[in-house]
């Protein structure tokens, strides 16, 4: 065997020297009482490293096609290792209360984090499988990882339960493909796909496999009990940087392993965004836990995340990613301050202890301002830019004037006035809302803070910045 | 030799047979028990094929291998979960943890 074909995925490979890394210092440490911090600080900078492979990552092959890294998987890398990044960062607080198990804990993020690189350059369903339990297997633990709280336990055996389901019936899906093909390889695959009933079977059942996984309508039961039960950071971590390498990954291959099947994943995709979307708004507005709010913001920003791969064109790939970006920075931002006001009030999430915030944490609340309205898509903040772009990409890509594109664009774009109402009631309790006891004054500690900051410049610089869109879409051109 | 259409019958009976039992089952055990059936059904279908369809490669049976390995994996981490589940509610029906609602 030849082993020089590791040096082709370099991302990978300094990922996995990071978690052994982790695994030591992990073991060095295990009577020392700085543990929880070193070990923080060391996940924090490896990742921060980390950031430098994938951004110079070249696009490569190996193993005869198994792995394939593409410019814009590379620019998804960046963007996800940021996002794991802000995550640890934001986890110190609630970590230091946790102490015992901090070491698994930064390891198990890291290795989600490793499984989702595998899926995304996959070139073969086999990798693609084994990146996609890599990723969720882990997380459930992460899920489970407050073990004397009822509701993690709760959400965890809900997310296990269906993650397994999920990929069982995804695995289905992808035993009819092997069955109509006879070949597994994304490439060979796309080349001999044939349009009969076996592929279209396999097509769907591999489809709602995935949107278990993206939290698409028909299969979004257990997305808000997770969410609610699961760790505050890792509630920002599933919603975004997972959420992020399943959509990628799911355009990815609709796009290029399914494109002779257009006509029939486009209809599909039209159905289930419209849905998604809606039902996602409609059921945010009746939530008053916020944990379970973002839950179902999250569902119905999937949906816009999705709706860029209508357009089926390197644009969509474009404005998918970029969406993605802009996600992490303000969706993380949202977590850190609920994180912040949990850790600091017993563990308080619901929307009611966000009643007159603003009088005693000033500055808290304007940052939840700002990244609500980027979530909203306010024009000044990156939110209005990536919904723009998205908008965009799924109306273009087409010859003539199509009339459903426009169409579900078009719901979309109601929706992000509901959108508005809903975000707008978070701010109303802060800023307007009287009440006789706010939450006192707290202060956030430096971690905190440093995540708060990293997000907010994110949401204020993504969209003023065309650079940042320059790079992602000359890597999804290259594709 | 038994014909391919029989295997796929044989998978597809045990692949609806588990997604009926994970949707009626109201209990965790029960449920795992139907997902480890939707997941032999997948692993008869790979087999089956790669035997029948496109003898002379092994992709069906690695993808096989690979997705019971995965499985055992899968259980491992779900009975962990409905162990520490049992501790907490002393129980394993699905309706002593409906908890959060909204």
């Amino acid at each position: 065997m030849n082993y020089s074909q590791f040096l082709n995925m370099i991302p990978e490979a300094t990922l996995m020297l990071a978690l052994v890394l982790v695994f030591f210092a992990d073991f060095a440490l295990y009577k020392s009482e700085r543990k929880t911090f070193v070990l923080g600080v060391l996940t924090g900078a490896l990742l921060l490293c980390q950031l430098v492979p994938c951004f110079l990552a070249e696009p490569a092959t190996a193993f005869g096609g198994m792995y394939v890294s593409s410019p814009i998987v590379n620019v998804m890398k960046t963007i996800l290792t940021l996002g794991t990044f802000i995550v640890v960062v934001m986890s110190q607080k609630w970590m230091a209360s946790n102490t015992k198990l901090s070491g698994e804990f930064y390891m198990l993020v890291l290795s989600t984090l490793l499984g989702m690189y595998m899926m995304m350059s996959a070139g073969h369903f086999l990798l693609f499988f084994l990146g996609l339990e890599m990723a969720s297997v882990p997380m459930a633990c992460l899920v489970a990882f407050d073990r004397y709280k009822k509701k993690s336990a709760e959400a965890a055996a809900k997310y296990i339960l269906t993650a397994t389901f999920s990929s069982g019936v995804m695995l289905y899906g992808i035993s009819f493909l092997y069955g109509a093909v006879g070949t597994l390889y994304f490439d060979d695959m796309a080349a001999s796909i044939e349009l009969t009933p076996l592929t279209i079977m396999g097509m769907v059942f591999f489809f709602s496999g995935l949107g278990f996984k993206i939290s698409l309508v028909p299969f979004h039961f257990w997305t808000a009990d997770t969410y609610e039960g699961a760790p505050t950071p890792i509630t920002g971590y599933l919603s975004v940087v997972s959420k992020g390498a399943a959509t990628l990954t799911l355009a990815i291959i609709l796009m290029h392993v399914f494109g002779r099947l257009v006509e029939y994943w486009e209809p599909l995709l039209w159905i289930v965004i419209m849905l998604t979307i809606t039902v996602g708004n409609l059921f945010a507005i009746r939530q008053t836990e916020l944990k379970r709010f973002m839950a179902f913001s999250s569902i119905s920003q999937a949906g816009y995340i999705m709706l860029a791969v209508i357009g089926n064109s390197a644009q969509s790939l474009t404005a998918l990613t970029f969406y993605v970006l802009v996600y992490v920075a303000a969706n993380m931002a949202v977590f850190t301050v609920i994180s912040a006001v949990e850790e600091s009030n017993g563990g308080r999430t619901d929307m009611a202890a966000y009643n007159g915030l603003y009088a005693t944490n000033p500055k808290l609340s304007l940052l939840m301002t700002l990244a609500l309205f980027s979530l909203a898509g306010i024009p000044p903040f990156a939110g209005m830019f990536s919904k723009f772009f998205v908008f965009m990409a799924a109306v273009g890509g087409h010859e003539s004037a199509p009339f459903w594109p426009y169409f579900v664009v078009f719901i979309a774009l109601i929706n992000t006035v509901v959108s508005l109402y809903y975000y707008l009631l978070i701010v109303k309790a802060m800023y307007i809302t009287k009440t006789e006891e706010p939450l006192p004054t707290f202060k956030n500690g430096a971690a905190i803070n440093w995540s708060l900051a990293i997000c907010t410049i994110g949401i204020l610089l993504f969209g003023v910045c065309s650079c940042i869109y320059e790079w992602i879409d000359k890597a999804a051109v290259a594709l | 030799m038994v014909p391919v259409e029989c295997y796929f019958v044989l998978s597809a009976l045990l692949f609806f047979i588990g997604v009926f039992g994970f949707v009626t089952r109201r209990n965790l055990i029960a449920m795992l028990i139907s997902i480890e059936l939707v997941l032999n059904a997948v692993d008869i279908n790979f087999a089956a094929f790669n035997r029948l369809l496109f003898p002379g490669e092994f992709e069906g049976f690695f993808m096989t291998l690979f997705s019971i390995g995965v499985s055992a994996a899968e259980s491992a981490v779900a009975i962990a979960i409905i162990i520490n589940v049992y501790r907490n509610f002393k129980s394993d029906s699905v309706e002593s943890i409906t908890n959060m609602k909204g």
